[in-house]
């Protein structure tokens, strides 16, 4: 079956031990989390997941919505890569005597609009904030020239390009709905 | 209550008695130990409002607790030690969650201080078992007592009921704190009946009223939604046959004239051939079950598929929907019925009466009539469902005695049957029918083991006798553990590996136990003994020495087509 890079954003209540709950949803189907994020939201009190795995609609569709049952769990969309705006940030930690003897190693920096954030007689630290491929490519080209010490990525973040806040929607139909309830 | 009293400085564990009573508990499964102490000193002072009842082991509180649960629609309550304690309910949480069934389980735990450090019976509980319940919360101030049992009640009983974890650090117990009763009816995170939208309503009627040939496939769903008149009123309308999975025996009585039987690897052969026959499928409650499927590739392929659930997370796992109608059935089921017409497919109903009358014929006359001298299983269980005018609680073990006792009991009132369906938990038979006595004590409770399952809870004979609970325990004995042996005999050339048993003297062990009993060897004396079990004022043991390679028929192998059950091996 044809897999797609989902990105799944989960807002939940900030309560301990939730991650697990919801990468077990994956671990239990088999699914790799090819990147995680977790962080404060926008809404007080709520905490965001964003989450990419290779996966088809059909199992994302079913992971989504047993992520959604778990109980402190307010709302779980998933979306591909054209429906948000996302960012990753690497470093690269590169040995500063190689880098200085390759000049090729600063023109690709500057190309692909990378950062030196650290110099030192040791080593140097390049940052770069793009899409995922920005990032790869910069490694693979970095690591052709053989300067590369460490390199590490971090997760996607991503924002929805969508003109509706969907929790604030949720949580405020939520109040209604009780309230309306009670009268 | 008296004002006072709420505003009162009282120990976490004494908050515990009072949110507990509060929320309307009388029956507790229990059995305590070190972590726990507090809460069973407190307990000591509320013993003419909470029953506690003593079980012999741990897993069989929980199972009891879901007996208790499932036959009266109530929260079931257990109440154990940390460690071994709690590791020991896992089986029955795990039980408890796959089958939909309300249970709180609140277990001691090492003090705040200790926590993580490998203390004396400590093991992380919530961690455990946060895939296999609702909710798990760890209390680890007194403070959060009251809320902790309202959001466990809340969450366990509305929705699509489920297993809760309460895990009582011992300091929360022994510390002070002013207690106010609390009630929640509301989280913000969790909704427990999704919206129905309404234009779904429209569709399904659509699609029925234009079904030439209709199938209803009913699950326990409507048990818990407590839609058993809803959803007679919507099969009646449209004349629609109906399946219904092991769980939803009792939905329908069985002697309906639109009720074909239990669907499933052993169900009754009509509606599962019907099943890739029909136009439209209308499953109720229910969650395509593999058993209930066979090979989802051949499952159906034919009809456009209706599905009526509560939870969102069912719709499209396991088998396609063509309209999804979300919402509690009690309301989902009478707001379609409003827009059925009347209808009458006696075409398609009397099309059931061939396979009806071969199953008859070939399996269950058989089974019925045996021409062995050997009692059959299927004649000891309709003999005692007879024997209760068919009103008995059912519960049943798992194996062949699940599937005899499933088939060839009756069902005339509703939550008839107690029986662990997706997990399929040998020794859930006794300490679930244990439970059911207490919450449904009017009523007779016929628990079917074989010699495998009763041996798995049998410490429960205990708790039995203590408490004289009134179970009838009817033992199908083959001298093997039955199932397995059936399988290896279809299909693992007939090599018993591990399958014969070697059993003790049941008389001897209810005798020992204070529990009166009989063995029936011969047809002859089963009536009579039927019959002393039924007048016996209390619990009894019926050992019926059965056909020792018995099987189970038809059956759906595993990986077949729901229309190619084979009807003998």
């Amino acid at each position: 079956m044809d897999k797609t890079l989902y990105t799944i954003i989960v807002h939940s209540e900030n309560i301990a031990g939730l991650l697990n709950q919801v990468t077990a949803v994956f671990t239990r189907r088999q699914i790799n989390i090819e990147s995680l994020n977790v962080s404060a939201s926008s809404i007080k009190g709520v905490h965001k997941y964003t989450i990419t795995c290779l996966t088809d609609k059909e199992t994302v569709e079913n992971v989504a919505k047993q992520i959604q049952k778990k109980i402190d769990v307010i709302q779980v969309n998933y979306f591909t890569d054209d429906d948000i705006f996302l960012h990753e940030i690497a470093l690269y930690k590169l040995s500063t005597p190689e880098f200085t003897e390759c000049p090729m190693a600063s023109k690709v920096i500057r190309r692909c609009n990378a950062h030196i954030v650290e110099v030192n007689p040791v080593f140097s630290i390049v940052e770069l904030a793009g899409m995922t491929e920005d990032i790869t490519s910069l490694y693979e080209q970095l690591q052709a020239l053989g300067c590369v010490l460490q390199f590490v990525r971090s997760g996607r973040v991503a924002i929805t390009t969508s003109c509706f806040e969907h929790v604030n929607e949720f949580l405020e139909d939520r109040k209604q709905k009780y309230e309306q309830s009670k009268e | 209550m008296d004002k006072n009293m709420n505003n009162e400085i009282i120990t976490g564990a004494e908050a515990l008695m009072r949110a507990l009573e509060d929320h309307g508990v009388k029956t507790i499964f229990g059995y305590p130990g070190g972590s726990i102490m507090p809460v069973y000193d407190q307990l000591y002072d509320h013993r003419d409002k909470l029953n506690h009842i003593l079980v012999r082991h741990e897993q069989a509180a929980t199972h009891a607790a879901e007996g208790y649960a499932r036959v009266s629609g109530e929260v079931g309550v257990c109440l154990v030690t940390s460690g071994p304690g709690a590791t020991n309910t896992i089986t029955g949480i795990a039980d408890a969650m796959i089958d939909s069934t309300p249970i709180i389980v609140i277990a001691g735990q090492v003090g705040s201080a200790f926590l993580g450090s490998d203390a004396f019976q400590e093991v992380d509980l919530v961690g455990i078992t946060h895939p296999i319940t609702k909710w798990s919360y760890q209390i680890r101030n007194a403070k959060d007592v009251a809320w902790a049992v309202a959001r466990a009640f809340y969450i366990a009983k509305s929705g699509r009921p489920g297993p809760v974890v309460l895990d009582f650090a011992k300091n929360a117990q022994i510390e002070k704190t002013e207690y106010t009763p609390t009630i929640i009816d509301f989280i913000r995170s969790y909704v427990p009946i999704p919206n129905t939208d309404k234009q779904s309503i429209k569709e399904a009627a659509q699609l029925i009223n234009n079904a030439k040939r209709p199938l209803v496939l009913v699950g326990q769903g409507i048990e818990i939604g407590n839609a058993q008149k809803e959803l007679r009123t919507f099969v009646e309308k449209a004349q629609m046959p109906v399946g219904c999975t092991i769980l939803g025996l009792s939905t329908l009585p069985t002697d309906h004239p639109l009720n074909m039987g239990m669907l499933g690897m052993h169900g009754n052969l009509a509606p599962n051939v019907k099943t890739n026959e029909c136009d439209v499928l209308i499953a109720v409650g229910m969650r395509f079950d593999d058993r209930v499927t066979g090979n989802l590739g051949t499952y159906a392929k034919q009809a456009k598929v209706i599905h009526f659930d509560i939870d969102p997370s069912e719709i499209d796992k396991n088998v396609k929907t063509d309209v999804a109608v979300l919402g509690d059935c009690k309301e989902t089921l009478a707001a379609v019925t409003n827009l059925l017409v009347e209808n009458n497919h006696k075409e398609w109903v009397d099309s059931f009466n061939e396979f009806i009358k071969l199953e008859h014929d070939k399996v269950i006359y058989p089974e019925l009539h045996p021409s062995d001298e050997n009692l059959s299983m299927g004649e000891v269980v309709r003999a005692v469902s007879e024997a209760t005018n068919h009103k008995a609680v059912l519960v049943t073990d798992v194996g062949q005695n699940q599937m005899m006792s499933a088939r060839y009991f009756k069902y005339s009132a509703d939550r008839s049957i107690i029986t662990s369906g997706g997990l399929g938990t040998m020794g859930f038979g006794l300490p679930a029918a244990i439970g059911a006595t207490f919450g449904a004590p009017e009523r007779t409770v016929c628990a079917f083991m074989g010699d495998g399952g009763i041996q798995m809870s049998i410490q429960e004979f205990g708790t039995i006798m203590e408490q004289k609970a009134p179970v009838k325990i009817i033992l199908l004995n083959n001298n093997f553990l039955g199932n397995v042996r059936q399988w290896q005999a279809m299909f693992f050339n007939h090599r018993y590996s591990f399958t014969p048993m070697m059993n003790p003297d049941y008389m001897k062990i209810a005798s020992a136990y204070d529990i009166p009993s009989a063995r029936v060897m011969k047809r002859e004396e089963l009536q009579d003994a039927i019959d002393k079990m039924l007048s016996c004022d209390g619990p009894f043991l019926l050992e019926a020495c059965v056909i020792e390679e018995g099987n189970v028929m038809p059956m759906t192998p595993p990986g077949g087509s729901v229309d190619k059950m084979l009807l003998e091996c």
